[in-house]
């Protein structure tokens, strides 16, 4: 007998980007120590790996929590069209003052995507390679993996 | 030889399998109109259908055995697999061959609820925790128990 259900559904998304990490109000010595070759003037570029899970009832109209034909291209929009093939720190907007760590990437894109209509935004999931995962919900404020 | 183990209020652990199946369907709602299906449902209306190769993965969690060390035997939970989805879904039409789908768009949300209600009482060492169900790599959806009475 089961009770009753959670269910989330979860899309995948890519874009590739390059970043610098360096914060201007630290020295370039103190810059390179706490960002090592992240902090290359020139800066330098990942493919990122995106998922969006949200969560709610499922329509039974439509067996679906959120159909992806409104989904996709809110993503698309809010996140993939303004980071895909472009120098985060100097083409959006929000990382002109922030360092555009995949820390602060991943909650600027939940930021941007809870203003989904359809659906709750259950959590934000990015790969910046493949050793490299960092999740943001709001529950969980925040949780971040690294590979050694 | 005996080692420490794992035990006491900590000692939960979640146990993945995974198994493939490959399956049709086609989305279609009767009670709209073939605009409004066209509309919600894009290429998935096709009334042909089309297929996927669905990737399952069951989570069950639990304590170690401490004399086996382990949550449940995998070969068990294998062929529950096999036999509750495996036998139901592997080439079949998910809309006309599997009788838990009847009356329902066979979305990955809904398979992925009808999977946890075909497993979760035949779980018999361990709790079900986790249904995923991957339509394609890039797409799949989550089924557990609502933690707090059915907030979903």
């Amino acid at each position: 007998m089961s009770g009753a259900l959670k269910l989330s559904l979860t899309r995948r998304y890519r874009f590739a980007a390059s970043h610098r990490l360096y914060r201007p109000n630290f020295s370039v010595s103190e810059n390179e120590r706490i960002y090592g070759k992240c902090s290359n003037p020139y800066g330098h570029g990942h493919n990122y790996s995106l998922e969006v899970t949200v969560s709610g009832a499922v329509n039974p109209a439509t067996g679906m929590i959120a159909n992806l034909g409104e989904l996709d291209p809110f993503v698309e929009r809010e996140v993939v069209e303004a980071f895909d093939h472009k120098y985060l720190n100097e083409e959006v907007a929000e990382f002109a003052s922030e360092v555009p760590t995949a820390e602060n990437i991943c909650r600027e894109i939940y930021r941007r995507l809870r203003k989904f209509p359809a659906a709750r935004l259950e959590r934000v999931r990015i790969e910046e390679t493949s050793k490299n995962s960092f999740e943001f919900d709001e529950e969980i404020g925040g949780r971040e993996q690294r590979a050694p | 030889m005996e080692g420490p183990g794992v035990r006491g209020e900590n000692a939960m652990i979640r146990v993945t399998r995974k198994m493939e199946f490959s399956a049709a369907h086609f989305y279609h709602n009767p009670n709209f109109s073939e605009e409004e299906n066209r509309r919600v449902f894009g290429k998935c209306n096709n009334p042909h259908g089309h297929g996927h190769n669905y990737v399952l993965e069951v989570t069950v969690a639990g304590e170690p055995d401490p004399a086996t060390g382990m949550v449940l035997d995998l070969k068990e939970l294998k062929d529950i697999m096999q036999r509750e989805i495996g036998e139901r879904m592997d080439h079949r039409h998910l809309n006309y061959e599997v009788p838990e789908l009847a009356g329902q768009i066979p979305t990955c949300e809904n398979i992925a609820a009808a999977i946890w209600r075909l497993l979760e009482p035949k779980i018999g060492t361990g709790k079900l925790d986790r249904v995923r169900l991957y339509e394609s790599p890039d797409l799949f959806a989550d089924c557990s128990a609502a933690s707090n009475g059915g907030k979903a």
